[in-house]
């Protein structure tokens, strides 16, 4: 079997409608060359859990165009919020093409100019999606050079490229273009055959800290995203919210409303909106509407609250479903001098990027465009089609500059209600979540518990591991210690709750799953260091094989400056480990405790990254910035207010997210690792967070935190416990 | 109520037919088409939409356009001026002070007013100048440094 054939069989074929004709029709002319993702085993692992299109592609998803104005292009279905990869993708693909960098275009999440693809999220784009780039575009090289061999009437075994152009090596003013051997052709080529790529020491622009190729069009405004689309006679939809998630309407007053100059009111069942040429004015017509909403029918969530969560979930929790599991947890337990069981919960927490969820959808006959603030513009694009009742390939999405994503916005529910308003009132419509909507209507990360049963012999060895996890997921649940008796149980293990388990959706929030899980396990791991009497350094390392975890943890206290010592210390430093998205990490933070106020100053935090192949340095490091800055909102402050359905924390007043004075000193590492296939970057650094700060609070006071967010009121209740 | 209002924005004389209660955020995104004003939170929370008015960095979501009658008004599109980009523009993109960009247009107009106050200003003093601007995407370590940059370079040249 071909390895880029891997989804390859007739039933897949015959059902996905691709149509290549379609992209050769409206792309001009150039050479064309067509690939897909090499490797779907990532995908399916871990995808956000829902807009699954009705099939996988099987021929293509993604491809090149050397255009005859010696412009290259890469379609692709990938998006752009912040992480970087409008930078890093076309590093790869220059380098591979020999090309400038600047001479290449990057074209995001067009349904109609670039072919499916699932969506961005799961740190795929480098580590599953740019191996396959790097194969085209050196394709591509290849293809140019044939060209250029016949042309030239030079054999290709004497030609090299460089800036664009093919050369004779050996009579270098012989020479064509790409522009030249493009110019009036339609040359469509498909990946078939492996492709050798560029050694690392070939690299001339990856590998290489680039800045952000978006960042003048940001800095001067002219970035443009989905709430700055504007169309002639577009209307800015206001929507009726319930004041609690499961209340119906009853009935809706909105003869006030009506009267409002210019203001449009649309009744549709239970969807009462107001439309008007001006948001603002949309906004106060709809606040006119006099509405009942009856209390929702009581069920066990109805009463539930952030406190009481916890049972309720124990309480739903589904049958587990034993993920790993070695040895005989009894023997263990019998080897054990003694055993330590705890349990972690954690929060809901919101994803809160700065755009809120934002959808402009235009209606032309059968025909509809949208712009959509979206990680998923093809499952965006279903969702409209069916919501409209047209074939998918008459909903063109396009996908702006995204502020911000975080897994939030791989749900999209403003699309489908922009779709239907602009359906019922016949104009363009844009509805633009508030902050409050996005606080109501987010696909939560899950609150979360996990329990953990462990043992150590007398001699400080871990003797065996219980470890049952509810409601989080499974990613990042995974041991990577060696332990001889072990079990590794998932109750629900999604993000996505089963039926009555939360109060409200949830979701996949940046590396799903593993903040919890990792937070658990790096706490119970200090907790049992603690207990044998050995730094929790050496401890780690002591129940560590893994060549590469070993390195990290190695290179992080030896870049630090850790000297070794049991905790608690009272010097207030704390490590953790863990592997996200392929990549390994371990982190070390410094931390001050007020014990008056039990409030938690970090001070420093240094993270050490295994990621395999660096594309772009610059960009992994700021990644990694982005994660650890993150991760301190989750860790010390971020959990959501609510009772039943009735949400407390609806704007950033009382809903903290990180600012400027939490920042601690951030030092980022990333060891060389050239010659393994590149990783995840965009989340990784964050699964940490949670159990850094944790295990250097106890290392400060003595004080064990087994809840996050550590607000400071649960530290001073620590500290008192002792 | 309706009005006609008369300003500078962006170095412009500009004059609008509004009701004059409404929101300068929207005023300038909708009827005057300069989007990059962002909305964030509509409530002053987050930074945003931060505009200058006469000077000052203001909240334009908590801002009745009325307001800046006869003031000038200077938005992220008028910021540069007659040159390609400010000098805290250009820092910004040097420093990599950002990665969705959301945020950044407001980031942005407040450091400028800052700086205007603080030409010489220590981490402590831009840390809590810019206290209430929000990032979600964690790039407030380079964007202390990229305005040390530009505080530098404004001092030396401007």
């Amino acid at each position: 079997m071909n390895e880029y054939q891997y989804w390859a069989n007739d039933a897949e074929e015959a059902a996905f409608p691709m149509d290549r004709r379609r992209f050769l029709k409206t792309s001009g002319t150039g050479i064309f060359l067509f690939f897909k993702i090499r490797d779907i085993s990532f995908i399916t692992q871990e995808g956000p859990g829902r807009v699954l299109p009705q099939t996988l592609p099987s021929d293509f998803n993604a491809y090149l165009k050397i255009g005859e104005d010696g412009r290259v292009a890469c379609y692709t279905g990938k998006i752009e919020m912040g992480q970087g990869i409008v930078t890093s993708l076309a590093q790869m693909l220059a380098d591979e093409l020999d090309v400038h960098i600047d001479n290449v275009d990057m074209v995001m999440g067009d349904t109609d100019l670039c072919p499916w693809d699932r969506g961005t999220f799961g740190s795929l784009s480098t580590r599953a999606f740019g191996p396959s780039l790097r194969t085209a575009a050196a394709e591509a090289r290849r293809v140019l050079i044939d060209m250029a061999s016949e042309r030239l009437k030079v054999p290709a075994k004497d030609l090299a490229t460089e800036g664009g152009a093919v050369f004779d090596r050996t009579d270098t003013k012989t020479r064509t273009s790409y522009a030249a051997l493009a110019k009036g052709k339609k040359i469509e080529r498909h990946l078939t055959d492996p492709v050798v790529v560029k050694k690392p020491s070939e690299f001339k622009i990856m590998s290489k800290p680039l800045t952000r190729r978006d960042a003048r069009d940001k800095v001067t405004g002219k970035a443009q995203y989905a709430g700055d689309i504007q169309l002639p006679g577009m209307l800015y939809a206001k929507i009726l919210r319930p004041p609690a998630h499961g209340a119906k309407l009853i009935e809706a007053d909105t003869a006030e409303a009506e009267k409002v100059k210019g203001a449009r009111v649309i009744r549709d069942g239970e969807l009462v909106a107001v439309l008007h040429k001006y948001p603002d004015v949309a906004q106060s017509a709809l606040s006119k509407i006099k509405a009942k909403f009856g209390t929702p029918p009581p069920t066990p969530l109805s009463a539930v609250d952030d406190r009481t969560i916890y049972d309720h979930l124990l309480k739903a929790a589904p049958a587990g479903k034993v993920v790993a599991s070695g040895g005989d947890l009894t023997a263990g337990e019998k080897e054990s001098g003694s055993v330590l069981e705890q349990t972690y919960f954690n929060a809901y927490v919101a994803h809160a990027p700065m755009e809120p969820h934002t959808a402009v959808v235009k209606i032309e006959g059968k025909h509809a465009t949208v712009w959509a603030s979206t990680q998923a513009p093809f499952g965006a694009r279903e969702e409209v089609a069916k919501e409209l009742g047209f074939p998918v390939g008459d909903v063109r999405v396009i996908t702006p500059f995204v502020g911000g994503g975080f897994g939030g916005k791989t749900a999209h529910g403003q699309v489908v209600e922009a779709a239907r308003l602009a359906r019922l009132s016949g104009a363009p419509v844009q509805v633009a979540w508030t902050r409050k909507e996005e606080f109501f209507y987010d696909t939560f990360r899950p609150a979360a518990v996990v329990k953990i049963r462990s043992g150590i012999t007398g001699s400080g060895s871990i003797s065996f591991w219980d470890y049952s996890v509810y409601f989080a997921g499974e990613r990042g649940a995974p041991l990577f210690y060696d332990i001889p008796h072990h079990r590794t149980t998932a109750y629900n293990s999604s993000w996505v709750g089963a039926e009555g388990a939360h109060p409200f959706a949830t979701g996949a929030w940046r590396a799903p799953g593993n903040n919890s899980n990792s937070f658990a396990r790096e706490s119970h791991i200090d907790i049992m260091a603690a207990k044998a009497g050995i730094d929790p350094v050496e401890f780690r390392l002591r129940h560590l094989s893994d060549a590469k975890m070993k390195r990290v943890l190695q290179t992080a206290a030896e870049k630090f400056g850790w000297k070794p010592a049991k905790s608690p210390s009272g010097r207030g430093l704390g490590v953790a480990l863990g592997i996200d998205a392929g990549t390994y990490v371990a982190t070390i933070a410094g931390v001050e405790v007020n014990k008056g106020t039990g409030e938690v100053r970090v001070k420093r935090v240094l993270a050490v990254q295994d990621m395999g192949l660096v594309v772009n340095p610059a960009g992994a490091a700021i990644q990694m910035e982005g994660c650890i800055t993150m991760g301190l909102g989750y860790a010390l402050r971020e959990g959501l207010h609510f009772k039943g359905g009735e949400m407390s924390d609806l704007n950033f007043g009382t809903y903290e997210i990180p600012r400027f004075s939490w920042l601690p000193k951030i030092e980022t590492h990333i060891l060389d690792d050239e010659n393994s296939p590149p990783q995840g970057g965009g989340e990784p650094a964050i699964v940490t967070m949670g159990a850094v700060i944790a295990n250097a609070i106890y290392d400060a006071v003595g004080a064990r935190l087994f809840e996050l967010p550590m607000i400071p009121d649960r530290v001073k209740e620590a500290m008192h416990k002792g | 109520m309706e009005e006609t209002l008369r300003f500078k924005l962006n170095g412009k004389p500009t004059t609008v037919t509004v009701d004059s209660d409404r929101l300068l955020l929207w005023v300038l995104r909708t009827d005057l088409g300069l989007t990059g004003t962002k909305y964030g939170c509509g409530e002053s929370f987050c930074g945003a939409c931060t505009v200058i008015v006469d000077g000052e960095a203001v909240r334009s979501c908590q801002t009745p356009v009325k307001e800046v009658r006869d003031k000038e008004v200077v938005t992220i599109e008028g910021l540069a001026g007659e040159s390609a980009l400010h000098p805290v523009q250009k820092a910004f993109m040097e420093h990599d002070a950002l990665q969705c960009g959301y945020c950044t247009p407001g980031m942005i107009m407040n450091a400028y007013s800052f700086l205007r106050k603080h030409p010489k200003p220590s981490v402590a003093e831009i840390v809590e100048g810019m206290e209430d601007d929000l990032c979600r995407c964690g790039a407030h370590n380079r964007i202390i440094r990229a305005i040390q940059a530009a505080a530098t370079e404004m001092h030396g040249g401007h």
